[in-house]
């Protein structure tokens, strides 16, 4: 039953093959006894689940039920759930239980989705691992010595594992499309304003973007569909209509450009991986899609104006968490520079003290020109670089990162080579545009990821690209489990 | 040595809106602590600002109330600091695109001349909470503090002055017309003891003549327009003495302790603040559009400038007259309801300006709970008018009002105020006096005739006085005159 995808589910349920409260049933015992090889969650919520799909149940007996009622997923510790601890892989947020819902939770909640629990992250999500998590680094279904990738490493394994059918996660560098490459798993960070924020506790906030991690392009097409929509609490949420994701697949894509950006095959990419996605793009031409080369010509800047601006913004961010109302406070503070330092200093992780560093750093007096602003030019140029790409194309693909899973512990030392596997992912955020990974094919046994970056709000596009591979590919149901 | 004063103004109000700037939160002030603070002003984790358009509306309004240029695109920035009454780590403020951009005003000054002062700008932003001290070592234990944040995330417009003033009395007449501003356009109730209007002062000293600026100290948070004053006057002459004195002004921030009528400085050990300021990745740029900033200009009600020229023209008021009423819109509502009333514009200002001042501020009651009404007072003036009494009744009998005896007509009824004009009556209360004073007679008699209206005073007073100050004077003086000129 772990096998099925959701949209099988879905069926299932309507056709009463089974139940929600079977089917939770029986993913919250796959979890008890499988994820302690993986850590890919860090609360699991069997009551709450079981009272969920008991209710589902019941709409779905009475009928007329949303799509994904009955569905069983996990969420990222990152998206507040009213009654809940939501810890963001934080020690400091350990003891944090918010009294309210994030509204991706709470749409998922609203279409009668159940809630297995909340999975592992880099501590807020400030890492491409999973190391960082104050609850212990998640290991990669496909090889348990390996990174799932990260910062969503728990939701993209508890799905590679099967412990879901899918999860939500967050985007903020790479950290949906990077932990999906290296599970084979399909992830997609929309359009940034297209899923709200609320409730998502922000780590660079003009970056950060909720989305699906699923098994395939049809069901991240069905959870798109409930998280993504204007949200009156998120004042960066667009306030455009939301398509039903799942009616735009199986379209032609006879005629369909595909930009390839020479400065995506670099040196950086293990030639494994790159002839893996050569192979993809053969396969996209057969479909009838045609290869365009595009240039990105400030691609390696990328990285650098991220890691100035995603540290900035977390700088600003992460003040709150100072021991006052919430969350981690010292034992017996001295006094107030005391309680702040003490509190802050226990609460957060190592590569987080590091990222309020660097963008205290950023923006200081005299540093800000140098480092903030510059960053913030170098953002446009990318920016621009994609509107002049999408002029010629439809879509851009490359690899989603420049080589598959690596050990754990491997780079967690070496701050700049983790840095450097966002290094495909990272644009899409500065600019804003929505992109995905899919399974493309395997190295050594280890998944390899096909990025797809869309233009502006064309996540239906994308999806429906995405879908027409898997129709034809079988990579996406390679299974670790 | 002549030393030339140099003062800035910066001026926080707080804006009438229902809610908070970025939050649904209630912002009515008095209510328990922590009651009015939502979840977005706790600054739990995940929450996010949604901007308040109405405090945006009354920023438009007071731009346009100073003949400012309006932000058609202004962007909040976040300013960073740890304290505990912040619950963010940083507020939410406007930098280098605020929502007002350069503007005048016109100020008035006692001795009747004019001045005008540039505005620099004024921005929007969030107001912090408050740290509770020793106001709850009796409920949570000696050395403990605790934080109310109702006041969290608050609607401030902040109003920075060019430093285009020149005396205390300059910086309070610029105080009074932005108090009276903001309260003419309702987007503030202006109360300073309640923390609605607060006041930083930039003061420097230079030599007369100098073009140069001088070293400024910033005096922070006073709440009174008496204090402004008082510290601008005391900094002044600090800095003036130091001076002298060959030292000279440090750039600091100082406190005015009103007890001890001096400032001091704070924050010493805190050197150069850096709030690394960066515009707020929650928050849009606003961009405002010309027909939002023209409807907004097109409500607005009549501002104190036009009043003071139209009381002035429609009322005949002198231009102290007319500054006076106009400084507060209650007030100027109150004068006009009893000028027109009463048709007698002239006896309402002074009315407005004498009794009725004397007697508010004795009680210490605003206008609006004032206990004589405009129409009442209006009552009271037609009736010095038609003669039913003299001025000098006519303040018994208002004080008879307040006391809440009634209307005019009531009091005078109740109280036998009539004045008496029967000739009769008069006569007889004067043969009464004249046959009593047989010495002052003798003298009026002797003295010389352009003395003798000086010496009629005596008699005037002992009618007055028989009459408990009801008899007409205007028939005491023609009827005394003919009785003692008859006795020549």
């Amino acid at each position: 039953m772990h096998q099925l995808t959701i949209a099988e589910i879905i069926r299932g349920l309507r056709d009463r093959q089974f139940s929600s409260v079977e089917i939770t049933g029986h993913l919250l015992g796959r979890i008890e006894q499988l994820d302690g090889n993986y850590n890919s969650f860090i609360t699991v919520t069997p009551e709450q689940a079981l009272q969920q799909a008991a209710a589902a149940d019941e709409r779905l007996t009475a009928g007329g039920a949303p799509a994904l009622c009955g569905v069983p997923l996990a969420h990222k510790d990152i998206f507040c759930t009213e009654g809940v601890r939501t810890s963001c892989g934080s020690k400091m947020l350990d003891n944090f239980t918010p009294p309210y819902d994030a509204t991706v939770v709470e749409n998922f909640n609203n279409a009668g989705a159940v809630t297995l629990g909340k999975t592992n992250m880099d501590e807020f999500a400030m890492g491409s691992s999973n190391e960082t998590s104050y609850y212990g680094p998640v290991k990669n279904p496909w090889n348990t010595n390996c990174v799932p990738g990260g910062s969503s490493g728990g939701s993209a394994a508890a799905v590679a594992a099967q412990l879901a059918p899918g999860a939500t996660a967050t985007d903020t560098g790479g950290s949906i499309r990077q932990p999906a490459a290296l599970t084979n798993t399909t992830g997609l960070k929309p359009t940034y304003g297209r899923v709200s924020r609320w409730g998502m506790i922000a780590f660079a906030s003009s970056l950060d973007q909720g989305g699906p991690i699923a098994r395939n392009a049809e069901d991240a097409a069905y959870l798109l569909s409930a998280m993504a929509g204007h949200d009156p609490k998120d004042s960066t949420s667009l306030y455009r209509p939301v398509p039903d994701y799942t009616a735009g697949l199986n379209g032609d894509i006879a005629g369909l450009r595909i930009g390839v950006p020479a400065e995506y095959f670099s040196d950086d990419l293990n030639p494994q991986v790159a002839a893996r996605v050569q192979d993809a793009l053969k396969e996209y031409e057969k479909l009838g899609a045609q290869l365009v080369e595009v240039s990105l010509p400030h691609t390696h800047l990328a990285v650098p104006a991220y890691y100035v601006i995603a540290p900035a913004e977390a700088s600003a961010n992460l003040s709150r968490f100072d021991g006052v109302r919430y969350g981690h406070r010292c034992e017996d503070p001295r006094d107030l520079r005391d309680l702040y330092m003490r509190s802050r200093g226990e609460g957060f992780g190592e590569e987080v003290q590091r990222r309020i560093l660097v963008g205290t750093y950023a923006l200081s007096a005299g540093y800000y020109d140098a480092y903030y602003n510059k960053a913030q030019q170098v953002r446009r140029l990318i920016k621009q670089d994609f509107v002049q790409a999408f002029e010629k194309v439809d879509v851009i693909m490359g690899p989603t990162t420049p080589s598959p899973a690596f050990a754990l512990g491997e780079k967690k030392a070496d701050p700049v080579a983790m840095y450097l596997e966002d290094i495909y992912t990272i644009a899409a955020n500065l600019a804003g545009l929505p992109g995905m990974s899919l399974p493309c094919g395997l190295v050594n046994n280890l998944p390899v990821g096909l990025q797809i970056i869309g233009n502006y709000l064309d996540e239906a596009r994308m999806l429906n690209v995405a879908h027409r591979y898997q129709q034809v590919t079988d990579w996406h149901k390679a299974s670790a489990a | 040595m002549e030393w030339e004063i140099v003062i800035g103004l910066e001026v926080h109000v707080q804006l009438a809106t229902k809610s908070k700037l970025f939050s649904g939160a209630s912002t009515r002030f008095g209510a328990a602590p922590n009651t009015q603070a939502c979840a977005v002003d706790l600054a739990m984790p995940g929450t996010l600002p949604v901007p308040n358009e109405e405090a945006f509306r009354h920023a438009v309004m007071f731009g346009l109330a100073m003949n400012a240029e309006i932000g058609r695109r202004s962007v909040f920035e976040r300013k960073n600091y740890f304290y505990p009454d912040l619950p963010k780590g940083y507020q939410t403020t406007q930098l280098a695109q605020p929502i007002v951009g350069p503007g005048e005003i016109e100020i008035h000054l006692e001795d009747g001349s004019s001045k005008k002062v540039r505005l620099h700008h004024a921005h929007l932003e969030e107001d912090a909470g408050k740290s509770l001290h020793e106001t709850i070592f009796e409920t949570h234990g000696h050395g403990m503090s605790g934080i109310d944040l109702n006041r969290a995330g608050t609607p401030l417009i902040e109003i920075v002055s060019e430093p285009d003033m020149r005396s205390a009395a300059e910086a309070v007449a610029y105080l009074k017309k932005i108090h009276s501003i903001v309260t003419y356009l309702g987007i503030s109730d202006g109360d300073m003891s309640q923390g609605s209007m607060r006041c930083d002062a930039n003061v420097s000293v230079r030599l007369k003549g100098e073009e140069k600026l001088g070293t400024r100290a910033e005096i922070k948070n006073i709440n009174s327009f008496r204090f402004v004053e008082k510290a601008i006057v005391v900094e002044a002459q600090r800095q003036i003495d130091l001076i002298e004195d060959g030292g000279s002004v440090v750039q600091e921030t100082r406190l005015y302790d009103s007890d001890k009528n001096e400032t001091r400085s704070m924050r010493s050990k805190e050197v150069a603040n850096d709030y690394r300021y960066f515009p707020c990745p929650d928050l849009l740029p606003v961009e405002l559009s010309e027909d939002y900033v023209e409807t907004v200009r097109s409500r607005l009600p009549e501002l104190p400038d036009a009043k003071y020229a139209r009381f002035q023209s429609e009322y005949s008021l002198s231009a102290y007259d007319a500054d006076q009423l106009t400084q507060e819109r209650a007030v100027a509502d109150y004068f006009e309801t009893v000028a027109k009333e009463s048709g007698e514009p002239k006896l309402a200002a002074n009315w407005v300006m004498g009794e009725l001042a004397a007697l508010l501020n004795r009680e210490e009651l605003p206008i609006e709970r004032s206990p004589v009404s405009a129409e009442q007072l209006a009552g009271l003036i037609a009736r010095i008018t038609d003669n039913t009494i003299s001025s000098k009744i006519a303040k018994q009998v208002f004080e008879a009002m307040a006391a809440g005896e009634g209307d005019a007509d009531a009091v005078i009824e109740k109280r036998g105020l009539k004045q008496v004009s029967d000739t009769g009556a008069i006569e007889k209360m004067v043969d009464e006096v004249i046959a009593a004073s047989p010495a002052q007679v003798e003298n009026y008699r002797k003295a010389e005739e352009a003395k003798r209206p000086k010496m009629m005073g005596y008699f005037v007073g002992q009618i007055m006085k028989a009459s408990k100050g009801q008899a007409n004077p205007q028939m005491i003086n023609k009827i005394l005159k003919e009785k003692l000129d008859a006795l020549l």
